[in-house]
């Protein structure tokens, strides 16, 4: 999602003026764009008063940080202990291979993104898959497989609407 | 990653309603509490819903709204709670009935009305949603019979069950910051006293002496010193903490309210991860309501002693758990851990003296305030004190989380409260510490858990996460699997960490993909050594455990893998081939069907085969075959 | 004055010295890379480690337990017992030697610091070669000798990297001065003139806007018009606080 600068700045400054710190700033426009606009980063360096290196060198050393937009749906797979001993990493190949993107990519009509989370802590439904903030649980790779024919389903649907 | 949903009491902390009085004084809180329980009749009914993560996914949510809209439409009065997590995940969603505790397991929605109507209305119990032993199938109505809480001993977790996680009054009136009025009437040094002698020592891993550690922070100069909650949980597969702050984030914030009064600290900070939603907001709604009590603030109960509290997000990073990282990170830098000394106590945040305790060591704290050192003391082995909360995962039959006292068998944590491994299988070995610790195979299963005997083994006691192994895991793709972890969560400012454990992953999987070479093994134990020895913090200096570990205990399944090309197991697949029995093979197509690859052919009714040049070898055919026709050698 | 022990020799250094500098006043060779001395310990490298042994505190006659710690950052205390060549730390020394050896097979730095270390082929080899050894070196002297910052340490793990903000070629704040490029050890780093600009340029560029308000010439979108009504208060605020100062 774009923001104007104004209120990209707004949001960085609202967490400058409570006691966060430019980390705090950059999730608070993370949550909002999903993504890190580059002006974002300049805005944060000038607000904090930092150089922008360490901005950027804040924002790519954090997982919970993209410098690119990622897709409309975001597909995460937990890859924690106890979903990978139950099959994890067949859930995530075939999740790779339907949606011809390797884990962290954005397929080209910017529809999905296939992400890997280390463990959500819900480690007695494993192995998991969180499409949307939805939580599937016990999943498998025909299960996966019915999630993926979902959700195109659903995004084509969306797309005609 | 996940992102926190905006949470409404972020927007406006929660308003003081007229029951809930400021508490000005110590006499307040006392006060309070008295009026709290006298409004309670002892033994009311109530019904809890477990609302951990966990249960959440199952639609806990809505089971408990279907019950209240049930027990409304009766005009039944008794309370409907979602409280924090119960622990037993595996049978999710759980409904208890207070006061006999009778619990149902697994309950859907739609079995709210039969709930109500037999049960609430009739006092009949619903065998059907009764949890069954597996072994003899009896029924066991009472959560207090059922073996996996019956062999616990829950002190941290033992409100989780009942407690409204977003109510301050039932805290209060379960005994909630008690401890921290007795606290505040002791000198510092008095509440430092009574913690080192309960022996409490740090429960993040390493296991330092909580009550040494606030007295080393406490005798440096200065009057700006702070106090942190370590809660970037990052172990996969260890949950307890965030269970601990989703449940009752009141008690570690009163943990952390008297350890910052021992110290003399005026702040604290929780660093929290940002993949615990749940956990953030409600930590964040205690903090709020314990503000606007009187609880956090200006001097709390009158006694001159002011705390704030504020919380810190991690942003998906393994490392900052360390704790120079996780300052590092407070302070919004880069979370690159740095040398130690000078240590957190002399020189921590901001270069400000500094205490960092983990989640468990902080919900300790009340406990062994209010009851004394000496009943906290009674627990465990002569070294190590009190209990410990495990997140058993992995191939066993009760997945969730366990707090048993130190000291207790491995067998009887797996066994007898763990239930066993699935499927009949045969235990192999468990992993305690997760990426940092090692596993301990079935010939030490009679090993005491606590600090030492662990360490001797090979393991550490680490976040708790322990993840159990069964005859079909692979230990060196399972070694494989924590080398990936680590390698992918270093920071990369070290070389040992940042190259050595890219090496020892490289020849793994070299190992696993069925080229190893007969030095391999060698360099694995050589490399191990070094990275642990040269490392500049904690997650280098813990990285080659799972390797070594299994090297200890596995040697003979590396060598299968690197001489013999074999996987014993059956997973890593370099050294594996899918083949179909033709006696079984009902020529029925499903496998061809859903092969990704291509690599099955046959006609109908006809036997089909596996092409190995075109297998993937994702063993799908294997999961769709109805007859069992697909093996793999 | 602080009394220690080093190789079974008692020496005597003033007060706040760490241990590199230690040794190096007494004659005792310590191998570094990521150490210079205008520069703030970072503890990176490792090839400093020398074995540590605490005194035990006052009332237990235990010996602490010897653990490797990195010489440049390590603060000398009285009492320390301290070996800079026994085998532990040889043994340290040689595999960290061969780790760096295994991005860096192409430098002749790094194959040269490797053999003085008895080192002569590593027995991992990254995919691709590299030079960059993620000392640090550059980004530190950036900041601390010439106070500008212009580059930092991007990313992690083995993806870490010197580069300037958004990887792109003219780093927005760089004055060209080429520390950098001298305190490099292996060479990696080069300067360029672009544009008219001298700097850690290495390829193409493009005309770069300055911000009116900060002066930053990163800010090259054309729709950001109304960056300085946006950062007015900002920079107000800033230019208050510096008075106050």
């Amino acid at each position: 999602m774009l923001l104007p600068v104004g209120d990209l700045y707004q949001l960085i400054d609202q967490e400058a003026r409570g006691e966060g710190s430019v980390i705090a700033a950059l999730e608070a426009v993370q949550a909002r764009c999903r993504y890190l606009p580059r002006a974002a980063l300049i805005l944060a360096g000038e607000r904090f008063h930092l150089p922008l290196a360490d901005v950027y060198a804040v924002a790519t050393f954090y997982n919970a940080f993209s410098l690119k937009p990622k897709g409309r749906h975001c597909l995460q797979v937990c890859m924690g202990t106890a979903c990978h001993v139950r099959g994890s990493p067949r859930v995530l190949e075939r999740l790779a291979t339907r949606l011809g993107v390797s884990p962290g990519a954005t397929t080209r009509d910017r529809e999905f993104t296939l992400e890997t989370v280390n463990c959500l802590g819900a480690c007695a439904l494993g192995p998991i898959v969180v499409a949307d903030g939805e939580y599937s649980g016990q999943m498998t790779a025909p299960k996966a497989e019915m999630l993926w024919k979902r959700l195109t389903r659903q995004a084509a649907e969306a797309q005609h609407a | 990653m996940l992102k926190t949903p905006p949470s409404p009491l972020e927007a406006a902390p929660a308003p003081a309603n007229g029951r809930d009085p400021q508490l000005h004084q110590l006499a307040d809180l006392a006060d309070w509490r008295a009026a709290l329980t006298a409004a309670d009749q002892p033994n009311q009914p109530a019904i809890t819903v477990c609302g951990g993560t966990g249960c959440r996914v199952y639609g806990s949510e809505r089971v408990c709204q279907a019950l209240q809209r049930e027990l409304a439409a009766r005009g039944d009065g008794r309370p409907v709670r979602v409280t924090g997590c119960h622990g037993f995940c595996e049978r999710g969603p759980l409904v208890v009935l207070h006061p006999q505790r009778l619990m149902y397991t697994r309950v859907k929605p739609e079995d709210a009305a039969e709930i109500a109507a037999a049960t609430v209305d009739g006092g009949r119990v619903l065998d059907r949603l009764l949890y069954t032993e597996p072994q003899s199938g009896a029924r066991l109505p009472y959560e207090t019979e059922v073996p996996f809480y019956k062999h616990q001993h829950r002190l941290v977790l033992d409100l989780n069950g009942t407690l409204d996680p977003l109510s301050l009054a039932d805290y209060v009136a379960a005994g909630g910051y008690a401890a921290l009025a007795k606290a505040l009437a002791l000198t510092p040094a008095a509440v430092i006293a009574e913690v080192k002698a309960s022996g409490l020592r740090g429960r993040g891993g390493a296991g330092f002496p909580t009550g040494q550690k606030w007295d080393l922070c406490r005798r440096q100069p200065g009057d700006v010193k702070y106090v942190i909650c370590n809660a970037d949980e990052g172990d996969p597969g260890a949950y307890m903490d965030r269970s601990i702050m989703e449940g009752n984030p009141h008690r570690v914030l009163e943990g952390m309210l008297i350890g910052a009064y021992a110290i003399g600290a005026r702040r604290g900070f929780v660093y929290i991860r940002n993949e615990y939603p749940l956990a953030v907001k409600h930590l964040r709604a205690a903090i709020a309501q314990a503000e606007a009590r009187g609880l956090l603030g200006e001097n709390i109960l009158g006694s001159g002693f002011d705390f704030r509290v504020s919380v810190r997000l991690g942003s998906g990073a393994f490392v900052c758990g360390e704790e120079t990282a996780l300052m590092a990170s407070i302070e919004g830098r880069v979370g690159e851990p740095r040398p130690r000394p000078p240590y957190p106590a002399e020189a921590g945040l901001w270069g400000k003296p500094t205490n960092i305790n983990n989640v468990k060591s902080w919900a300790a704290v009340p406990l062994i305030l209010a009851n004394g050192a000496d009943w906290y003391a009674q627990l465990g082995t002569p070294t190590s004190k009190g209990t410990l909360i495990f997140s058993v995962v992995g191939k066993i039959n009760n997945t969730g989380l366990v707090e048993v006292p130190l000291g207790i068998s491995l067998r009887r944590l797996i066994f007898d409260i763990g239930g066993g491994i699935p499927g009949g299988k045969a235990f192999k070995a468990a992993q305690i510490g997760g990426p940092s610790g090692g596993c301990i195979p079935a010939e030490h299963l009679d090993t005491s858990i606590d600090y030492e005997s662990l360490t001797a083994l090979g393991a550490i006691v680490g976040s708790g996460g322990l993840v159990v192994a069964d005859e079909d895991t692979c230990m060196v793709d399972f070694a494989r699997y924590f080398m990936q972890f680590t390698q992918e969560e270093s920071c990369g400012k070290c070389v040992p960490c940042r190259v050595g454990t890219q090496a020892m992953l490289a020849t793994l999987e070299r190992i696993c993909a069925g080229h190893g070479q007969p030095g391999d093994v060698d360099y694995l134990l050589e490399l191990g050594e070094m990275i642990k020895r040269s490392s500049l913090c904690g997650l280098g200096q813990t990285a080659p455990n799972p390797v070594l570990s299994t090297l200890r205990y596995f040697r003979a399944e590396y060598d299968a893998h690197i001489l013999h090309k074999r996987c014993p197991a059956k997973v890593c697949k370099g050294l594996i081939t899918y083949a179909i029995q033709p006696e079984r093979c009902s020529g029925c197509q499903v496998c061809l069907r859903n092969c990704p690859a291509g690599a099955i052919h046959g006609a109908k009714q006809q036997i089909h085969t596996i092409d190995p040049a075109v297998c993937t070898r994702c063993g799908l055919c294997q999961s769709v075959c109805k007859f069992d026709a697909v093996t793999v050698n | 004055m602080i009394q220690l022990t080093i190789d079974d020799r008692s020496v005597e250094v003033a007060e706040g010295r760490t241990l590199l500098e230690a040794c190096r006043e007494h004659g005792i060779a310590v191998p570094t890379l990521c150490h210079h001395p205008a520069l703030k310990p970072y503890g990176a490298c490792r090839l400093c480690v020398v074995e540590v042994s605490a005194p035990p505190p006052p009332g237990d006659r235990r010996p602490r337990p010897a653990r490797l710690a990195a010489a440049c950052a390590y603060p000398c205390e009285p009492g320390l017992v301290v070996c800079t060549h026994s085998d532990l730390v040889q043994r340290s020394r040689r595999i960290t030697a061969e780790l760096l050896l295994a991005g860096a097979y192409t430098s002749p730095e790094i194959q040269a610091l490797a053999r003085s270390l008895g080192v002569e082929a590593p027995r991992y080899r990254r995919p691709e070669a590299d030079t960059c050894v993620v000392c640090g070196l550059c980004v530190r002297a950036c900041r601390e000798i010439v106070g500008v910052g212009a580059i930092s340490l991007t990313r992690r793990g083995l993806a870490k990297r010197v580069s300037p903000p958004f990887d792109e070629p003219a780093a927005s704040a760089c004055i060209g001065c080429g520390t950098c490029v001298l305190i490099c050890p292996t060479g990696h780093l080069t300067l360029a003139d672009v544009a008219g600009f001298r700097s850690l340029h290495t390829g193409a560029d493009e005309a770069r806007q300055y911000c009116q308000a900060c002066g930053d010439q990163d800010l090259t979108p054309r729709g950001m018009a109304d960056v300085p009504a946006v950062l007015a208060p900002a920079a107000a605020s800033a230019a208050q606080k510096e008075k106050a100062r």
